[in-house]
């Protein structure tokens, strides 16, 4: 700072640039951009299918929307974990850090459960039920694609998570890398929170 | 770096928010609005939820600007996105 202030002959910068603590998250902030822009495409691109077509299933009536409002919730809940777990580690509390943790990929785990069993139960039985084909309707081929490009992210993001436990158990990762896995983790829920809406309640 | 947050935001009330907030949008499917209405208002809480996620879950408040900055790119490109494809979508 004084330094510049020395070269550029006290010209007071914007902003304080980002110090190197802030170079993870930057990193991170940088990647869900970009993956923003991918679910942001998936998402337009259905909206204007959706729109194109001459019916389009009432989403409420073919998928239901109870255990997505409790997927939802599950997220939700999952996220709150985190941040309580980030909170706990930047207070030094280390076993209350791996309790929330825990509960946290718990959280991401019965959501892959529940989703695998939505999926299962659409297949073959719903989707059948309306004559509504994964290779044939674009209700479904959305469908499918949208929650299915969704779950691996959930996938990865438990992964994520249990390595960061790991790491942190370990002694190897501090609050600062727990809390670019937050970032990941919070972007999933809140691309969740999206897809819920225009997915399934719309 | 343990010692660098000690105020950490309050969580738990957002949480709570944000639980009332997803009652309210199943709520409101039930309602038989309006299909414009409905859709304004689902968006609008959609929109809300995500906000509330980001500003606090993801500290963009608390955060430095040029996070925020990256953060909020993509959205307006999306938003750009859908109007460059309105021409093709309005005619139908």
């Amino acid at each position: 700072m004084s330094e510049a202030v020395a070269v550029h002959g006290g010209v007071e910068p914007a902003e304080t640039p980002l110090t190197p603590e802030s170079w993870g998250k930057l990193g991170m902030w940088l990647f869900l951009a970009g993956d923003a822009m991918s679910f942001g495409g998936l998402i337009v691109a259905y909206g204007a299918l959706r729109y194109h077509s001459k019916s389009w299933p009432v989403p409420a009536e073919v998928l239901g929307i109870n255990l997505t409002a409790v997927m939802t919730f599950l997220l939700i809940v999952s996220s709150v974990t985190m941040v309580l777990g980030l909170a706990a580690l930047q207070d030094g509390d280390k076993p209350r850090f791996k309790k929330f943790m825990s509960l946290t990929i718990l959280g991401g785990a019965i959501f892959l459960g529940l989703q695998a069993y939505e999926w299962t139960h659409l297949i073959h039985d719903t989707l059948p039920h309306y004559k509504l084909a994964f290779s044939t309707d674009l209700f479904a081929t959305t469908f499918f694609v949208l929650t299915g490009f969704h779950g691996m992210h959930v996938s990865g993001g438990v992964i994520y998570n249990i390595c960061v436990l790991a790491a942190v158990s370990r002694g190897r990762y501090q609050a600062k890398h727990v809390e670019i896995a937050g970032l990941y983790w919070h972007f999933v829920d809140l691309v969740w929170i999206l897809i819920f809406t225009f997915v399934y309640l719309l | 770096m343990a010692s660098t947050a000690h105020a950490h935001p309050n969580y738990i009330k957002i949480f709570i928010i944000l639980s009332v907030l997803t009652a309210v949008e199943v709520g409101v499917t039930f309602l038989g609005l309006p299909r414009t209405l409905l859709v304004a208002l689902l968006v609008g809480l959609a929109v809300w939820k995500a906000a509330l996620v980001a500003l606090h879950f993801m500290h963009l408040k608390i955060e430095k600007k040029t996070l925020t900055i990256v953060a909020v790119i993509p959205f307006i490109l999306c938003v750009f996105l859908s109007l460059m494809l309105l021409p093709d979508i309005y005619p139908r």
